[in-house]
C-alpha cells in the first residue's frame, strides 16, 4: 500500500487542526496557564495535579476525545494524520489534560479486538484514561511490566503513568501465566492506591499507582502483540506534541530576538544568535515532516510505519532538548526566571524527550530494523533485507 | 515501490505512462565512459558527449522542458516534470549535462529574456546542444555577490564587457552565459543589469576560460576573464538596473525553491561511481570488518548512521510536505531550507562514512582496495562545494533567519 502524497491530510484534518488552537488559545494563552499551574515555586511543593477540568467535558463534546476510537465502536475514526494535529495545538498549548493518554490508549484498544469494546465506549462516553504501562526502572521496553495478574486480579506497582490524577480508567500491562496482557480498571476501583511524583514538569502530574488484588477486565489474550501494534501511533502522537511545544518555543524566542535591544540591535541582528534560531526551525521543520510521514504510514503503510515513528520520535527528542534549551539562552537572564513563560514549555519538551525513549533508544531500535541486531542470531545481515 | 503516481492528474498519470514506455525502449543502458559525480565535474568531451546524446534523446522524446510552453521549445504541459523526473530517476538513467541551463539560466529566460531571445535560447537549451554557464561569483565578490564589478561599457546599441568571473562550473564547455554585470559604478544594487552572453564564439576573441584545479584534483570549473566582449543589446533581461532582482530569480531555482521544477534525470553513473547517500553507507558499514564483526555491529557508529539516515528521510518529507498548505506555516519556510539541508546532510554522510571505513579511509581512486573505488573521500570533498557555491551555509542561514523568522538584516 503506498501513501497519498498530502499525507492524506483533508479538510476536515485542517479543520480540526485549526479549531483546536483557537479553542486552546480562547481558553488557556499562556499567561492563564502559567497563574494556573505555577502558582508554587516552591522546589519542595508538594505534588499538585492543577488543569482546566471544566475544559474536559467541551472536549468530550468535540469529539476530540473519541477521535482515535473506530467508527465501528462508536468513535469518530479520524486518521491519525489528523489526531497527529489536534496534538500538534495540544503541545504548542501546553494544555495540561489527559488527552494524550485518552487518544493513545484509544489505539491500543483498537488492536484488542472485541474484548476492548466497553473500555472504547467508556472513552467514547467520556472517560479519561492514563496508561500504567512502566515498571519502576522506568523502562521503555514494553514487554517489562511490575504488576502481575493472576485471571483477572490485578497485584503489584505501575510507575511514571501521565496525567494519573485527571484519569478516571487506567489501561494496564501486567505479566502473569499468559505472558503480558492488557487489563481496563477504574482509578476508584478497590485496592486501587494511586501516589503522585513531585516531578519538574508543570503542565503533566505524574504517579505510582499499586494494586491490591483489584480485580479488572482483562482485554483479550493477546496483549502484548496488541501494544506492540499500538506503539508507533503513540510515539507519533508524542512527537506532535514536541513538535507543537517546539514551534512555542521557536516563535517565542524568535518575538524575543525581534524585540530586545542590545548594541544598538535587536539580538536577531547577530548571526550568534539568529543561525541557532534557524537550526531551531530547521529541526521542528524535519519532526514534523517526519511525523506526519509516519502518521500516514499508520493509515495507510502499515508495513512502514514503526519503522518512521522511530525516526519521528527521534527527531521529535533532539528537537525538543534543543528547542528548549536555545529558548532559554536566547531569553537570556529573564529566561532563566520563573516569571518568564519559557520554563513551563522547556520543563514539557524535557519530560517528554524521556517519556516513551529518548532519541538514541529510538536510533538504536531503528539500527535494529535497518542493520539487524547484532545480538540476535544472525547478526548484522538479516533485517536489513526487510527494510529494504 | 516509491509513492509516485498516487495523486496524478488526469493529464500526468498518462505523461507518467508514456513517459514509463519510453524509458523502457531507451535507457541508455550502462555508460560507455566513466562517469564522474556530478554533470559539475565533467572533464572530457568524451563524457560530454555522452551526456549530451542522452539529454537529447530525452529532449526529443519531451522529458525535457514539459512545463515551458509550446512556443519556448517547452511541452506546454502542467506540472509534468515532476512526473518526468520521477520516472528517469526510478529508471535510473544518467544525468543531465547541462544542468545550470535546466535549473537556473531556464527559468531565468523565460521570466525576464525578449520572447525572440526565448525562441532562439530555450530549444538548444533543453536539447543539450548549448551548454550553460554561470557567471556570478568575482574575486571581490562571493557572499556579497552585489559587490561585482566586471563592467559592461554602452557602445551604441552593444555593450563592452570587461572583468573577471570565477568559479564558473562548465565555462570550458559552456556555449552561452548568464552573467550579473555592472551598468552603474554609482549605485551598488541598482547599478547591476543581466546578461546572456555568448562566451563559446568569442573565445580569444573578448572571452578566455581558464580551468581551476579542485582540492580532489578534478577541474570542471573555471575562471572566466573577459577583455572588451562585445554583446547585443538585445541580449540583456529585463530593465537596465535590475540586474540583482533578476538574479534573485536564478538564485531562487538554483536553492531548489523556484516555481518550475527542473528537469533532473536519474542517479546512474557508471559502474565505478555511486551517490553519498544513507543508503550506501549502511551498505559500506555492512561490508567493513571491525572486530570480530562489522562497523554496522558497532553501537556509537549505528546511532551516527541512524543520525544521517532520519536526516535524510526528513529532508525527502520536507519536500513532499512544502506542497500540502495545510502543513505549512510560511510559504517559504521549507523551500528556502533546500539547498542548506541537501548540502549539509551530503557533507555529513560522506564524513561519517569515512569514519565508518577507518583507516581504509586514506585510500584513494587509484587505489585498488579503497572502500567504493575511493568515492567517499572525494564526496566529502566535493562536499564543500556544495556548502559554499550558491550562498554558503552561512548566507543560507541569514536568508532564513531574515526572510522566514523576520529577524533583523545582518548586513
Amino acid at each position: 500500500m503506498s501513501q497519498p502524497n498530502n499525507y492524506g491530510f483533508g479538510e476536515e484534518a485542517a479543520l480540526l487542526k485549526s479549531s483546536a488552537a483557537k479553542f486552546f488559545a480562547q481558553h488557556l494563552p499562556v499567561d492563564r496557564l502559567h497563574a494556573r499551574v505555577a502558582g508554587s515555586h516552591d522546589p519542595y511543593r508538594c505534588p499538585e495535579a492543577p488543569w482546566p477540568q471544566e475544559l474536559w467535558q467541551p472536549m468530550v463534546d468535540l469529539g476530540w476525545t473519541s477521535l482515535a476510537v473506530p467508527e465501528s465502536a462508536g468513535g469518530l475514526g479520524m486518521p491519525c494524520v489528523a489526531v497527529a494535529g489536534l496534538v500538534e495545538e495540544l503541545g504548542r498549548a501546553a494544555f495540561p489534560c489527559p488527552l494524550l493518554g485518552t487518544l493513545a490508549a484509544s489505539y491500543i484498544l483498537a488492536e484488542c479486538g472485541d474484548a476492548g469494546h466497553t473500555a472504547q465506549q467508556e472513552i467514547v462516553e467520556g472517560c479519561a484514561v492514563a496508561l500504567a504501562l512502566t515498571d519502576k526502572t522506568g523502562s521503555w521496553d514494553i514487554a517489562s511490566s511490575g504488576v502481575t495478574y493472576d485471571g483477572e486480579v490485578l497485584s503489584g506497582g505501575a510507575h511514571f503513568i501521565q496525567d494519573v490524577r485527571k484519569a478516571t480508567r487506567l489501561l494496564v500491562s501486567a505479566s502473569g501465566a499468559q505472558g503480558l496482557q492488557l487489563f481496563w480498571v477504574s482509578v476508584d476501583a478497590d485496592g486501587v492506591g494511586v501516589e503522585p511524583d513531585a516531578i519538574v514538569d508543570l503542565t503533566r502530574d505524574q504517579g505510582r499507582v499499586t494494586f491490591n488484588g483489584v480485580a479488572a477486565s482483562r482485554l483479550g489474550d493477546a496483549g502484548a502483540a496488541a501494544l506492540d501494534r499500538a506503539m508507533p501511533a503513540l510515539w507519533v502522537l508524542l512527537a506532535a506534541d514536541m513538535a507543537g511545544a517546539a514551534e512555542w518555543l521557536l516563535q517565542t524566542s524568535v518575538e524575543y530576538a525581534r524585540s530586545r535591544q542590545q548594541f544598538d540591535h535587536p539580538l536577531g541582528f547577530f548571526q550568534a544568535v539568529k543561525h541557532p534560531l534557524v537550526d531551531v526551525m530547521i529541526h521542528v521543520d524535519a519532526t514534523r515532516s517526519l511525523l506526519y510521514s509516519a502518521a500516514c504510514a499508520i493509515d495507510h503503510e502499515p508495513g512502514r510505519a514503526r519503522q518512521l515513528a522511530h525516526m519521528a520520535q527521534a527527531s521529535a527528542c533532539d528537537t525538543a532538548a534543543f528547542s528548549a534549551g536555545r529558548a532559554v539562552q536566547t531569553h537570556g537572564g529573564i529566561g532563566f526566571t520563573w516569571e518568564c513563560y519559557v520554563h513551563l514549555y522547556f520543563k514539557r519538551q524535557k519530560h517528554s524527550e524521556v517519556l516513551w525513549g529518548d532519541a538514541t533508544w529510538h536510533r538504536a531500535r531503528l539500527a535494529d530494523i535497518l542493520l539487524g541486531d547484532p545480538a540476535a542470531a544472525g547478526g548484522s545481515a538479516q533485517g536489513a533485507e526487510a527494510a529494504a | 515501490m516509491s509513492d509516485s503516481g498516487k495523486r496524478d492528474s488526469a493529464e500526468q498519470a498518462e505523461f507518467r505512462s508514456y513517459c514509463r514506455d519510453w524509458l523502457a525502449d531507451h535507457h541508455p543502458g550502462e555508460p560507455t565512459v566513466r562517469l564522474p559525480q556530478s554533470p559539475l565535474e565533467i572533464m572530457t568531451r568524451d563524457q560530454l558527449d555522452y551526456l549530451q546524446a542522452w539529454q537529447k534523446a530525452a529532449y526529443d522524446a519531451g522529458l525535457v522542458g514539459c512545463d515551458y510552453p509550446v512556443e519556448v521549445g517547452g511541452g506546454g504541459r502542467k506540472d509534468c516534470q515532476r512526473v518526468a523526473n520521477e520516472e528517469m530517476q526510478a529508471a535510473r538513467t544518467p544525468f543531465f549535462p547541462n544542468v545550470i541551463g535546466l535549473g537556473m539560466a531556464a527559468p531565468t529566460v523565460l521570466h525576464h529574456a525578449r520572447d525572440d531571445v526565448k525562441r532562439e535560447l530555450l530549444p538548444r537549451l533543453f536539447s543539450g546542444e548549448d551548454i550553460w554557464c554561470q557567471g556570478f561569483s568575482e574575486p571581490g565578490a562571493g557572499s556579497d555577490l552585489a559587490s561585482v564589478q566586471t563592467f559592461a561599457e554602452p557602445k551604441g546599441d552593444r555593450w563592452v564587457i570587461n572583468g573577471h568571473k570565477v568559479w564558473t562550473s562548465l565555462a570550458h564547455f559552456a556555449e552561452w552565459m548568464i552573467i550579473l554585470l555592472r551598468t552603474d559604478k554609482s549605485h551598488k544594487y541598482e547599478g547591476l543589469s543581466y546578461f546572456v552572453v555568448p562566451i563559446r564564439a568569442a573565445l580569444g576573441k573578448g572571452v578566455s576560460v581558464r580551468p581551476l584545479i579542485k582540492m580532489t584534483g578534478e577541474t570542471g570549473f573555471n575562471e572566466v576573464i573577459f577583455d572588451g566582449l562585445e554583446v547585443d543589446d538585445r541580449y540583456r533581461l529585463d530593465e537596465l538596473g535590475k540586474g540583482w532582482q533578476v538574479a534573485m530569480t536564478t538564485l531562487l531555482h538554483e536553492r531548489g525553491a523556484g516555481e518550475l521544477q527542473a528537469p533532473r534525470a536519474g542517479g546512474l553513473k557508471s559502474r565505478e561511481s555511486h551517490s553519498a547517500t544513507a543508503r550506501s553507507l549502511l551498505e559500506l558499514a555492512r561490508k567493513t570488518p571491525r572486530g570480530a564483526g562489522t562497523a554496522a555491529d558497532d553501537p556509537v557508529l549505528r546511532d551516527r548512521m541512524m543520525q544521517q539516515v532520519i536526516r535524510e528521510e526528513a529532508l525527502k518529507e520536507n519536500q513532499r510536505r512544502a506542497r500540502v498548505p495545510a502543513l505549512l506555516d510560511h510559504p517559504m519556510r521549507l523551500p528556502l531550507q533546500n539547498k542548506l539541508l541537501a548540502s549539509e546532510l551530503g557533507q555529513d554522510t560522506a564524513r561519517v562514512a569515512l569514519e565508518v571505513a577507518g583507516a581504509a579511509a586514506t585510500l584513494y581512486m587509484a587505489d585498488e582496495h579503497a572502500p567504493d573505488r575511493g568515492q567517499w573521500p572525494l564526496a566529502y570533498m566535493n562536499s564543500f562545494g556544495m556548502t559554499i557555491a550558491a550562498g554558503t551555509s552561512e548566507v543560507q542561514r541569514n536568508i532564513l533567519g531574515e526572510r522566514v523568522l523576520g529577524l533583523a538584516k545582518s548586513k
